[in-house]
């Protein structure tokens, strides 16, 4: 008898633990059941998985059970031009500690989230784009009129995330008597920004007017417009992947019909941010 | 407890009512100087709490959320039971080798903070590639809750089987039961019964260590109330509903614990306690 | 293991500061210990109290307190108490945290002291009390001269497990913008992830050194003070 239970619930931990570890497996299974929508909307066979964030709003972030952002709606265009309709598009949660392995395992077959092309990242994963120049800026209360760049935060107030390089760059290179509060989001500064308790949020321009353009802050807090450095958001490939010149095509195209634009207006637009237009909108870099 | 004192007589209840009155008031005091407070900041704002009241929330965000954390929860508590039994029976191996190490191992993992397997489990699986990026956090959160919390039922058993009467080992080694059997059938059978509440006490500690997970980017309920007041810019009031869901679920455990107490007394020769044992209680006693 | 893989490994000590980390950690623990071991005799007191109202807000303060995680507590007491309340502990930036770390760590584990002292307190033998009133003494003094200082004697190992828990929660304090031993750990793995094992031992066993001195005190602590009935 007590036998009897102990096996049984050994089987239980055991099915538990395949069924915890598994849950990614079964990703092939509705390859073939979506195949009927193909021919209507795209022409490309199965599904295609695209890493976003989930938590940033404008960018990438779930509303519900939808998905919104430029990063998404970038995602889209480039897939519908690749031949997939949105029925076909599996989004997956892209962490950014995370997207190189998603990558390499061949997890997600394109990575939309805030993925700035660097040298060090070359090594172990390729880029198609960039489809966004972004730079690091500050969010201020929107009445603020005293901080205009970086070095105006002497003596400030600054919030960031836990080990964010535009913090450090701030204090390293512009104002080194900075008072930096670190938080686990971005959301987070932003609430210690509109009660009044830091001056400034920093991270890169687009992610903080994503933030700004969240209705509950819209009118609270602004993008200061001054950024100070440059990060070339890039799509995430892996290093074997082929698709490279045709998303390069699509982002050309979507820039030259205007979508791009309009993408960018529709999520980000209502923080009333523009984008840097000395390097807005880019050229695609030559596939490698 | 009403022995500790003399029942209040009228003059003492007299003053107890004054002081009671002055309590409320200066309780009153701060609730509504905190509240003004905030409804300055505009966090009262019907806006920013009504949306809890909507299915949105729930539905996407927090009974997901609420799910992830209930799956780790779970996983951990199976996984640490298996384990606890590993290494309790190791710490009441008649080898020394084998007491040793698991003795070892044991207070090794009760020393380190779960915070710290994580983070380790985190980074380290991510970088190994053996499993799914997408599954690393969840084992990770499960990796670091079953090493904690597996040694510590590993050492209840042992406490608990220490705690039993000599003469239900005697009994079993005189009908001819040999070391191991004693073991298995008599003693930690026992053991687990009489240490049921303290174990009980532990899976509010792993369900409230599951949060942790949120620093790992496990996408449980405090991680789902993050994004949720992310996107609505109500992350304070997400998070003050999801602490609420917290204590309501861990109250239940509490009191399922103590209930448990009350209960289990006669099942066992040993004595039903509701703390776990102290770290490093073995040094000198085995 | 040859050479150059232990230089390489020493080198990262050099670049980063393992053991002000850890102070931070032990400083944590040490303030917050005191202030929790004060709050949570004031809850014990009140939970045994003879005033209805007093044990109920103890009960409460308890139930409310051990069962939110210490993460939740953590970001309430910098985004709730200094973000929106505008409570300051210090003029100076980075202390002002440390401090609301030690009041959110010190609030949290006041509940798990009080808890440890009532089970002290339920070691302490009813004739005790009864010997006490029966000498006319009220509440207030048999507690004090009577009760208490018998139950903290009982209560020495679940005191110790409290502190031991209180120090490794310390890292939570990563939370509420302290530079503390885990988000170092973090940092030193992203930059060195090639010697992932070697770093996590390193801290893993800095808070083995801290925390089984803690164990092995209060063991034979709780051993020499048992009072012998």
């Amino acid at each position: 008898m007590r036998r009897g239970r102990l096996v049984l619930a050994l089987a239980a931990a055991a099915t538990l633990t395949l069924a915890g570890c598994s849950s990614g497996g079964d990703d092939d299974a509705d390859a073939g059941a979506t195949s009927e929508e193909t021919e209507a909307s795209g022409g490309a066979e199965g599904t295609i998985k695209i890493g976003i964030k989930f938590d940033q709003p404008g960018l990438g972030f779930q509303e519900g059970s939808e998905y919104t952002g430029f990063d998404v709606d970038v995602a889209k265009f480039v897939a519908g031009e690749l031949g997939y309709g949105e029925d076909q598009i599996e989004w997956v949660q892209s962490p950014s500690a995370q997207r190189e392995t998603l990558l390499q395992n061949g997890q997600v077959d394109m990575i939309f989230a805030t993925y700035s092309i660097t040298d060090k990242r070359k090594e172990v994963v390729s880029f198609a784009g960039p489809y966004f120049v972004a730079g690091q800026d500050l969010l201020v209360a929107a009445d603020d009129d005293t901080i205009t760049g970086p070095e105006d935060l002497e003596g400030k107030n600054l919030c960031s995330v836990t080990g964010s390089t535009s913090a450090q760059r701030i204090k390293d290179e512009y104002a080194t008597g900075t008072n930096l509060l670190e938080q686990p989001g971005y959301a987070e500064c932003v609430t210690a920004l509109t009660a009044g308790t830091v001056d400034a949020v920093t991270t890169d321009d687009i992610i903080l007017a994503g933030l700004a353009a969240v209705p509950a802050n819209e009118g609270k807090v602004k993008v200061v417009g001054n950024p100070f450095s440059e990060e070339n958001y890039g799509v995430g490939i892996p290093k074997e992947s082929d698709k490279c010149e045709a998303i390069n095509e699509a982002i050309t195209k979507m820039i030259d019909d205007g979508t791009w634009q309009e993408l960018l207006d529709k999520n980000v637009g209502a923080s009333g941010y523009q984008a840097n237009e000395e390097l807005n909108p880019p050229t695609p870099a030559a596939c490698a | 407890m009403s022995t500790l004192f003399d029942v209040p007589g009228p003059v003492a209840r007299r003053r107890m009512v004054w002081v009671n009155i002055a309590a409320t008031v200066a309780v009153a005091g701060i609730g509504v100087w905190v509240l003004t407070r905030l409804g300055a900041k505009g966090q009262l704002d019907a806006a920013l709490w009504k949306p809890f009241l909507t299915a949105n929330p729930w539905v996407n965000y927090l009974l997901p959320g609420l799910v992830e954390t209930l799956k780790a929860a779970g996983i951990s508590i199976v996984t640490s039971a298996v384990y606890g039994f590993v290494f309790g029976l190791g710490r009441l191996s008649s080898s020394k080798i084998v007491r040793t190490v698991s003795g070892g191992v044991v207070e090794f993992f009760r020393a380190v903070p779960v915070l710290l397997m994580m983070i380790f489990f985190y980074l380290g699986l991510g970088q190994m590639r053996l499993i799914e990026p997408s599954d690393v956090p969840l084992v990770a959160v499960v990796l670091g809750l079953t090493f904690y919390n597996g040694s510590v039922f590993a050492e209840l058993i042992r406490s608990g089987v220490h705690g039993l009467p000599k003469g239900q080992r005697e009994a079993a080694l005189a009908v001819g039961l040999r070391d191991v059997q004693s073991l298995r059938l008599i003693e930690v059978p026992q053991a687990v019964i009489a240490m049921l509440p303290a174990i009980a006490s532990q899976l509010v500690v792993i369900l409230k260590d599951t949060a942790l997970g949120v620093i790992i980017t496990y996408p449980e309920l405090l991680d789902a109330a993050r994004r949720y007041g992310a996107g609505n810019g109500n992350i304070l009031q997400s998070l003050v509903v999801a602490a609420l869901i917290f204590i309501v679920i861990n109250y239940g455990l509490t009191r399922l614990a103590e209930a448990l107490a009350g209960r289990v007394g006669r099942r066992t020769a040993g004595e039903a306690r509701a703390e776990a044992p102290t770290l490093v209680t073995a040094i000198g006693k085995d | 293991m040859d050479d150059g893989f232990l230089q390489q490994f020493l080198s990262l000590f050099d670049e980063f500061d393992v053991l002000a980390a850890f102070w931070v950690n032990i400083q944590l623990t040490f303030y917050a210990a005191i202030i929790a071991l004060v709050l949570g005799t004031v809850l014990a007191v009140m939970r045994i109290s003879p005033v209805p109202s007093l044990r109920w807000a103890g009960a409460t303060y308890v139930t409310l307190l051990r069962n939110t995680p210490l993460t939740i507590i953590m970001v309430f007491c910098v985004l709730g108490l200094w973000g929106q309340l505008g409570l300051t502990l210090s003029p100076d930036f980075q202390t002002n945290f440390f401090r609301l770390a030690v009041l959110g760590l010190s609030i949290y584990h006041a509940a798990f002291v009080c808890e440890a002292l009532r089970s002290g307190v339920n070691t302490v033998p009813v004739g005790q009390a009864e010997a006490a009133r029966a000498i006319g003494l009220s509440f207030w003094p048999a507690a004090r001269l009577i009760i208490l200082p018998q139950a903290f004697r009982g209560s020495v190992a679940p005191l110790g497990n409290v502190l031991i828990a209180l120090t490794k929660n310390s890292t939570v304090a990563a939370a509420a913008s302290v530079a503390e031993a885990s988000g170092l750990m973090k940092t030193m793995i992203e930059f060195r992830p090639d010697v992932i094992l070697a770093i996590f031992l390193t801290f893993a066993l800095g808070f083995v050194l801290i925390v089984v001195p803690i164990g092995l005190a209060t063991t034979s602590l709780s051993r020499r003070l048992a009072v012998s009935r």
